[in-house]
């Protein structure tokens, strides 16, 4: 079942992420943030489009020690995590095409 | 004049076909949107640099200068209210590229990757983008320490050392702005002085946080897996030295996104279009021209607005004229 985008936060994120059965794709973002919003809606789409994987957000300004403990050094950043560990990095907003291109292998 | 028929549905030509999304663009669909002109605008395709729906002010924070905005206003949320007030009358958004034109005959046809729109009418908007310094390791490093984007980034940096190039409004404005989290902000400019406007320079001289590197220019980006810090070379002497910094931000000008014309659209020697004096016509006739794209020297929100409702107003009556 697809299911919406969760909000994970310091206290969440690493029961949340590590006991999930699909890969999770964490986007780190801000509301300051222009290309943050511009990819937004497109992560709605994929949540709803896709099975296989989770899709969370992490919001920088609120959780500052996730962001600094994955090196997140631009956002947007989006990190697919599978078994709790990342296995994938993409930094910049993209084109949802450019996107599922780069996640296809988790799909 | 008849404004409806088969233009709307995506197979026939559309009356007004805008290319690009920023202040110009959006303008223009708003006033031709409001002309009963039922615009389609290729508004561009999500990215991390200025080359994206929205335009510049995607990548700013405070906007100060837009009028009608006492407080400022978030460069972001004034590009969404502009698109709104274009959707309510009606313009038509495609979240695409143009990736190439026909201007030999009309109706005009622009591609998107490989489907076709005809337009009797063509108003390009697709504005200016900021330019790179063009070293090894720069693009791999972007996101690690090299940023395009100072409003993205620049909050990973709180309390470190990073350095700004260039020497024009938006390097000294990135510059200050980054002083909210960097501990010490490097400008390395080539010259002896900046091109900069006065409020800017003022603010930049009065910020403790600022130092000034005059006559210098970055010639090498250090770095394996993030940013480490850069070679610069005195530009009258040639001596080299290393500064160290885990960030830097490139503000060196911009190039107008003219290529995509080029077989097509008169240009200045510089790369921005032409247009007739007075007016947002270019050589072609139906075709129209506003914005950063067309203009190197004011460059404004404020300007590419105004010339953006100068595009849809010459657009509107040539159509008129021609019987549509």
């Amino acid at each position: 079942m697809a299911e919406g985008i969760a909000t994970l936060n310091d206290s969440t994120f690493d029961e949340t992420v590590g006991s999930a059965d699909n890969p999770v794709l964490v986007d780190f973002w801000a509301e300051w943030c222009g290309p943050c919003k511009m990819i937004a809606p497109i992560l709605e789409e994929i949540a709803a489009e896709q099975d296989n994987i989770r899709i969370a957000k992490v919001n920088v300004d609120e959780s500052p020690d996730l962001a600094m403990r994955f090196q997140v050094m631009s956002i947007p950043t989006l990190i697919m995590f599978r078994d709790g560990e990342p296995a994938k990095r993409l930094v910049g907003a993209k084109p949802k095409s450019a996107l599922l291109e780069e996640i296809g292998e988790f799909l | 004049m008849s404004v409806n028929g088969p233009s709307s549905n995506g197979t026939g030509p559309r009356n007004v076909i805008i290319i690009g999304s920023g202040p110009a663009g959006l303008t223009a669909a708003i006033y031709t949107a409001r002309a009963g002109l039922a615009p389609l605008v290729i508004e561009g395709e999500p990215s991390s640099t200025s080359d994206q729906p929205g335009g510049q002010l995607m990548l700013t924070t405070d906007v100060e200068n837009y009028p009608g905005f006492p407080d400022g206003v978030m460069g972001p949320d004034l590009m969404q209210s502009f698109r709104a007030q274009a959707e309510r009358f009606g313009a038509e958004f495609l979240t695409s590229k143009a990736t190439r034109v026909d201007l030999s005959e009309r109706p005009f046809s622009v591609w998107i990757g490989d489907g076709r729109r005809d337009g009797r009418s063509v108003i390009v908007s697709t504005g200016a983008q900021s330019l790179l310094l063009g070293l090894p390791n720069e693009e791999r490093l972007i996101g690690h320490g090299v940023s395009t984007c100072a409003t993205c980034d620049g909050f990973f940096f709180r309390g470190q050392e990073i350095a700004v190039v260039g020497g024009g409004d938006s390097a000294l404005e990135e510059a200050t702005f980054l002083t909210r989290f960097a501990q010490k902000v490097y400008v390395v400019h080539r010259r002896d002085q900046f091109r900069a406007s006065k409020i800017m320079q003022d603010r930049a001289f009065a910020n403790e946080r600022i130092e000034f590197l005059w006559n210098r220019r970055v010639v090498e980006i250090l770095g394996e897996d993030r940013l480490t810090g850069v070679t610069l070379a005195d530009t009258r002497t040639g001596a080299q030295s290393t500064l160290g910094v885990t960030g830097l931000f490139v503000a060196i000008g911009h190039r107008p996104n003219t290529d995509l014309f080029a077989d097509w659209l008169d240009r200045k020697s510089n790369g921005y279009l032409i247009t007739k004096p007075d007016s947002a016509r270019t050589n072609i006739e139906g075709v129209f021209a506003c914005g950063d794209v067309q203009d190197d020297y004011y460059r404004q929100a404020v300007t590419a607005a105004g010339s953006g409702c100068q595009a849809a107003i010459d657009a509107e009556r040539w159509l008129e004229a021609q019987g549509h």
